[in-house]
């Protein structure tokens, strides 16, 4: 079966043009990505990982919007890329049906284009369908896109290597100020190609290359517009129309799990609620008898959402010095609620800042159920799941 | 010399995949789901280069068939409709209300408006790039062309 492809602007110089954008912003999502597992401290998921650890260092406290940061690039890049990887795809897909190649090296490189193309469908698959709360894949989303992360980083890397110098060679082939002064009716194809991305007998554009270039911008600034209210507050958060977060109830701000589905009984966060500290037992009124700190730090969740809110309640140093460890080398969060998320790890550097809190109120209010009534963690730059809520128990280690 | 790179870095690569792939192995709560892990990641795969792919290229094909006017109409149509299968792509879940225990479990909100939003924005790329054909070819008539 012989394929004629149609499309007249398909060639080299486009299809690096999205390769260019590609090479400068995948690098980021994978090393944001990266920061989220070390961000996560001791206890990262999957656990065991061999020889493909990262480097273990304390995840810093300052600036308090760090992990707000990365997180959020990580989520928002990877989705606002989508345009491109299609459009890259669509590009090269010519290739997909040319005959193999006799020559075992060439035929052994086309086969690890499956780790290339395979990781990063992968990786935007899992990626959309985590920050959207639908696990229909039934896997370990973690381990998945951690595993799936490496796998497509291994085809990245090899790809670059081999193709750098063609794409080099190929944006030298035309220039870009004068493509993107050529109109539809001054568009032709590139010259035939090695590669064979050049269609021999192409039917009349209907576009332009700046037009497609457009195209794929547009997409890419439609994505954008859809996306980036997860990570505001305010009325723009409704702007992400289409996802999770841009919704929140009235007058509230977003949570992580409700209370609900915590499944805590309510006696258990009730009258007879205490805080643990191992030698020393608090109630809620001893609690907030305590000297209160007021800090305005954010919550920035896994998923790329973040939101900055005023929280009030009593130091983690404060506490730890109550406990008899004023020098904490870490601490142990317990939660009422049982589960994968229910013991947070802290390390000194989380314990001693001075906005690290067991918070009480937010913005002025005693804390809802939802937020974690009667007291919760909020350390600058954490990852939101490891704020723990409804806290029990609180170990300072020496 | 360049192919004994070549080669190396290839066999490195491949070797840094199959290594990563052995993270599943060591966590035996992993092993059930292998079969599932690799049947989406070769299922992306197939899907968007033997479903996608022909989908929307028999689908551009299809304009083609659109009466010729002075003003093509082609680009008209061809933008509103790949935002619409964009953006049904990247927030499908909300779309079809797929997951939303867990939305509800996770937010304490569902996922209710998601579909009409979806069909509103649908609607509004489609009356935009409407009105911008109207707008080049009331102007083409006005300039006498």
């Amino acid at each position: 079966m012989r394929i004629r492809w149609r499309s007249p602007i398909r060639g080299p110089w486009l299809t690096s043009v999205f390769g260019l954008v590609l090479l400068c912003a995948l690098p980021v999502v994978i090393v944001t990505g990266l920061l989220d597992r070390v961000a996560y401290g001791s206890a990262p998921i999957p656990a065991d990982v061999g020889g493909l650890h990262l480097p273990r260092f304390d995840w810093p406290t300052r600036p308090a919007w760090l992990f707000r940061l990365t997180q959020g690039l990580h989520v928002g890049l990877g989705i606002v890329l989508v345009p491109v990887v299609l459009a890259k795809l669509w590009s090269v897909i010519p290739k997909l049906f040319t005959r193999p190649d006799r020559n075992l090296l060439k035929l052994a490189e086309r086969a690890t284009l499956v780790l290339l193309v395979g990781g990063i469908l992968f990786e935007i698959v899992t990626g959309l369908l985590n920050i959207q709360y639908d696990y229909v894949f039934g896997f370990s989303f973690y381990a998945a896109h951690y595993v799936g992360a490496w796998v497509f980083i291994a085809g990245f890397v090899l790809h670059v290597a081999f193709k750098l110098p063609t794409m080099v060679r190929s944006l030298r082939s035309r220039s870009l100020r004068t493509e993107l002064r050529t109109p539809l009716a001054g568009t032709v194809p590139e010259p035939p190609d090695e590669g064979g991305l050049v269609a021999p007998e192409p039917d009349p554009p209907t576009m332009s290359r700046r037009g497609a270039l457009a195209l794929v911008g547009g997409g890419t600034l439609l994505l954008a517009g859809l996306t980036v209210g997860q990570t505001l507050d305010g009325p723009l958060r409704s702007t992400a129309l289409l996802l999770p977060r841009g919704r929140t109830a009235p007058g509230d701000f977003p949570v992580n799990r409700t209370f609900v589905a915590s499944g805590i009984s309510p006696g258990a966060v009730g009258e007879s609620w205490h805080l643990d500290l191992g030698t020393v037992q608090l109630t809620r009124d001893e609690l907030a008898a305590l000297p209160q700190h007021t800090a305005d730090l954010p919550i920035a969740c896994v998923e790329g959402w973040s939101t900055q809110q005023t929280w009030s309640g009593v130091r983690l140093r404060d506490l730890a010095a109550l406990a008899g460890v004023p020098e904490p080398s870490g601490a142990s969060v317990r939660s009422v609620e049982e589960g994968p998320f229910a013991q947070a790890p802290l390390t000194a550097g989380q314990v001693l800042h001075p906005d690290s809190l067991l918070a009480l109120r937010v913005n002025g209010s005693d804390l809802t159920r939802d937020h974690g009534y009667p007291a919760r963690v909020i350390v600058p730059a954490l990852p939101g799941v490891h704020c723990t809520k409804w806290v029990a128990a609180i170990g300072f280690a020496r | 010399m360049r192919t004994v790179a070549r080669a190396a870095g290839l066999l490195g690569c491949v070797a840094l995949a199959g290594y990563a792939a052995t993270i599943i192995l060591r966590d035996p709560t992993l092993h059930p789901s292998i079969p599932g892990m690799l049947i989406w990641f070769v299922g992306a795969l197939l899907l968007h280069d033997l479903v996608l792919f022909p989908l929307y290229a028999a689908a551009d094909r299809a304009l083609t068939l659109l009466p010729a006017t002075r003003v093509p109409l082609v680009n008209h149509v061809r933008l509103p409709l790949l935002g619409a299968g964009l953006t049904f792509l990247v927030y499908l879940p909300g779309i079809v209300r797929q997951g939303e225990p867990v939305v509800l479990g996770a937010s304490g909100l569902g996922q209710a408006p998601f579909l009409a939003r979806w069909l509103w924005l649908v609607l509004a790329m489609t009356a935009v790039s409407a009105l911008v054909w109207v707008v080049r070819v009331t102007r083409r008539s006005a300039a006498g062309g």
